[in-house]
């Protein structure tokens, strides 16, 4: 069959196999960079569809399918990959051919699987990955007994090195279009029925592996050598505790200190382009409507690009080398106090950025409870675009003292603050695991893959991959609502008549909505401007600072125009509203991509308002009391 | 003389038994099953998690395998 485009939409390849056996490795290898990625239709796993292109110049669909290790539907992941392979999935017929996947260093999982999956009938060939990892263990396996045992070709890769890679699309070639793999004349084998997942059935499979194994497997070898030594320090207590904090801070570091240079460039080229319409678009609604609503949108968006890039570099790399599984083996007693699984914690470190990232890395969640509980609680970390509202609101109302030595109270409260979204949402996590998301307590159970080098191409992609999915919701979903914020806060325009002392601002849909708001925020000490801000930080949290800036200096037109922003604010607010505003920027969901993302990882609307909601009392509870108190402690 | 332990989760660092039985709900023994852990496989604890020494992390079947003293709860061990 040639690669004509009906062969590409009908018939097409699945690529199956147990989790850590190197598949994404070998889907890159085959596919490239011709990838798309997307959700399966009403759940929340990941879908990844390539073209595997062949020195002949045949075409051919690749669908990578979940990692698993049986066809048991009891998880998300497994639910997909059996539904897709039995032919009961919404969006996918049954494939056409399978390419399975086994690792050569861990071949009595991927045995059980394969055992399993020719019950279903479908032409298959089995790739033996990480056959150079296997080779330097000592591991020997006769593939050509192998084959004859499962009655399947098999062949060995390594899909890093791209070893044995050209035989195996060869083979692929060969047998896609043929209905059959099967020696029909050999029916002993075939005889026996590998199905079934009751645990007597998995028994009878892993009895047949054994056997299996023992016949093809000259040689055990010691596979796990290095990792054994890895692993002694890596799970040591102590050892292995104080290398995560260093890696943990090594990430945080980096993420901040390295993006904050292309961060620069960024914001910088923003500024260039912004002069340069300045200069040549005439003045109007057009140029304002550019400039304003779409460029200043979407560039303070943009901005987080670096960041986002950045975390997943280093969650990929994690991921892939075999750290990951030990990190959450680590951490999963202090994550469990909370009622989350060992592998939150990444994507809630990943949220200290910028909780798109976090609530995007929360795919490495098995369980949807635990990944639901992750992805409401991550926009409680202190994300790096509540820092200049931070900085903002700490230089104007708190003072500069010195504590103690090098300690001042400023820096302190700044702390404090992290602190408090970190504890708020352990707290948050907890209550949930007791009501809106009971359920069993998941314990943890978890392979600890074979360390190996992370490759590096499969790292880029993933990056990459993550980068596209943020752009393209950068030049969407936030574009537009960029362009309406823009549109509310310029429109209507003030009546020509107003006085010098009038703010124009006043007059557009979102001063009046500010206005119209006020009574409600009146008892958290807010008046219409910083409700305008609150509208419009909709945007994006640091929006708020500009809002402010231009709320003030259109009012301060006749003043002193020398005053900072800080100073302003200062002299315009109490102490009281001060803290308040900036208790409430510490659990109030001001960021309209975060929700528009949390939809997406969700698949439900019901979700992003469950944080949207519970968020939102949070604020205006906290920022009420902080209010009353501060009322009470500064009269 | 220390009794040898009658289930993985009493299992201390470095011990190694062999599953007599598997216990306990439909779900977690399949996991296990999926897992490799079956009657009649050697079991080696090769590392614990520091504190709680919970989760641990037993050799079966060649591979790592890390979990919760809770779940291994309905592993019964015997002495090799």
């Amino acid at each position: 069959m040639n690669g004509s485009n009906d062969a590409i939409h009908d018939a097409y390849i699945a690529l199956v196999g147990t989790p850590n056996c190197g598949k994404t490795t070998l889907f890159n290898a085959l596919t490239g960079s011709r990838q798309k990625v997307a959700n399966y239709p009403g759940v929340t796993v990941e879908r990844k569809e390539g073209i595997l292109a062949t020195p002949n110049g045949s075409k051919y669909k690749v669908l990578d399918l979940p990692g698993v290790y049986s066809l048991n539907p009891s998880t998300q992941d497994q639910k997909v990959t059996h539904d897709v392979l039995v032919g009961e999935s919404i969006g996918d017929s049954k494939p056409s051919f399978l390419l399975v996947v086994a690792d050569a260093t861990h071949l009595e999982r991927g045995l059980g699987l394969i055992l399993e999956l020719k019950s279903l009938k479908i032409p298959m060939v089995l790739a033996i990955n990480m056959i150079d990892l296997a080779r330097k263990g000592k591991v020997e396996i006769d593939s050509a007994l192998l084959a004859k045992e499962l009655d399947v070709f098999v062949f060995p890769v390594s899909a890093s090195k791209r070893e044995g890679m050209n035989e195996l699309i060869q083979s692929i070639e060969d047998n896609f279009s043929k209905h059959q793999t099967f020696h029909d004349n050999r029916l002993s084998l075939s005889e026996k029925d590998f199905s079934g997942n009751s645990p007597q059935q998995i028994r009878f499979r892993l009895q047949e592996v054994d056997r299996i194994l023992h016949k093809v497997r000259k040689d055990q070898g010691q596979p796990f050598q290095w990792t054994d030594r890895i692993d002694r320090i890596v799970l040591h207590p102590l050892w292995g505790t104080l290398l995560l904090v260093a890696v943990l801070f090594f990430v945080f570091q980096s993420v901040f200190n390295w993006a904050s240079y292309p961060m620069d460039w960024i914001e910088q080229g923003i500024g260039y382009i912004t002069q340069f319409l300045q200069s040549i678009l005439p003045s109007g609604v057009f140029k304002n409507f550019l400039i304003d609503g779409v460029i200043a949108g979407v560039g303070s968006v943009l901005v987080f690009l670096p960041q986002i890039l950045l975390i997943f570099f280093f969650i990929l790399l994690l991921e892939d080398s075999g750290y990951m599984a030990r990190a959450a083996f680590l951490m999963d007693q202090h994550m469990k106090r909370a009622g989350l699984h060992g592998r939150a914690f990444i994507p809630l470190l990943s949220s200290f950025a910028c909780a798109i990232p976090g609530i995007m890395a929360t795919r490495t969640i098995d369980r949807p409870r635990d990944r639901l509980i992750t992805i409401l609680i991550a926009p409680l970390m202190t994300c790096s675009a509540r820092l200049p509202v931070y900085t903002l609101l700490i230089s104007a109302f708190v003072p500069n003292q010195v504590i103690w030595g090098p300690i001042r109270l400023q820096g302190v409260v700044m702390f404090g603050l992290y602190l408090l979204g970190v504890v708020s949402a352990l707290l948050v996590a907890w209550i949930l695991k007791k009501t809106l998301l009971r359920g069993p307590v998941s314990h943890f159970m978890l392979e600890m893959p074979t360390y190996k080098w992370p490759n590096f191409r499969s790292i880029v992609i993933g990056m990459l991959e993550r980068g596209k999915i943020f752009l393209r919701r950068a030049g969407t979903t936030i574009m537009v609502v960029a362009m309406l914020i823009w549109f509310f806060s310029s429109y209507p325009k003030p009546p020509q008549n107003i006085t010098a002392q009038e703010n124009p601002i006043r007059y557009s849909f979102a001063g009046r909505i500010g206005h119209a708001i006020e009574p409600a925020i009146r008892p958290l000490g807010f008046d219409w401007s910083i409700g305008f801000g609150l509208l419009t930080a909709m945007a994006a949290r640091e929006v708020m600072v500009s809002s402010l800036a231009t709320v003030y200096s259109v009012e301060n037109q006749n003043g002193d125009s020398t005053l900072k922003l800080s100073e302003i604010i200062q002299q315009r607010w109490g102490v009281a509203t001060g803290l308040s505003l900036l208790i409430y920027f510490v659990f109030a969901m001001q960021c309209f991509s975060t929700l528009a993302v949390a939809r997406r990882e969700t698949n439900s609307l019901k979700w992003p308002m469950v944080m949207f909601g519970y968020m939102t009392a949070l604020a205006y509870g906290a920022s009420f009391i902080t209010y009353r108190l501060a009322v009470y402690f500064t009269a | 003389m220390n009794s040898f332990p009658e289930r993985l989760h009493q299992m201390k660092k470095g011990q190694k038994a062999k599953v007599s039985k598997l216990e306990g709900p439909d779900a977690v023994v399949k996991k296990f099953l999926e897992m490799g852990l079956m009657e009649e496989v050697h079991v080696e604890v090769i590392h614990e998690a520091p504190f709680t020494k919970d989760p641990f992390a037993i050799r079966v079947r060649g591979g790592l395998l890390g979990l919760s003293r809770q779940d291994a709860k309905h592993v019964v061990v015997k002495k090799v």
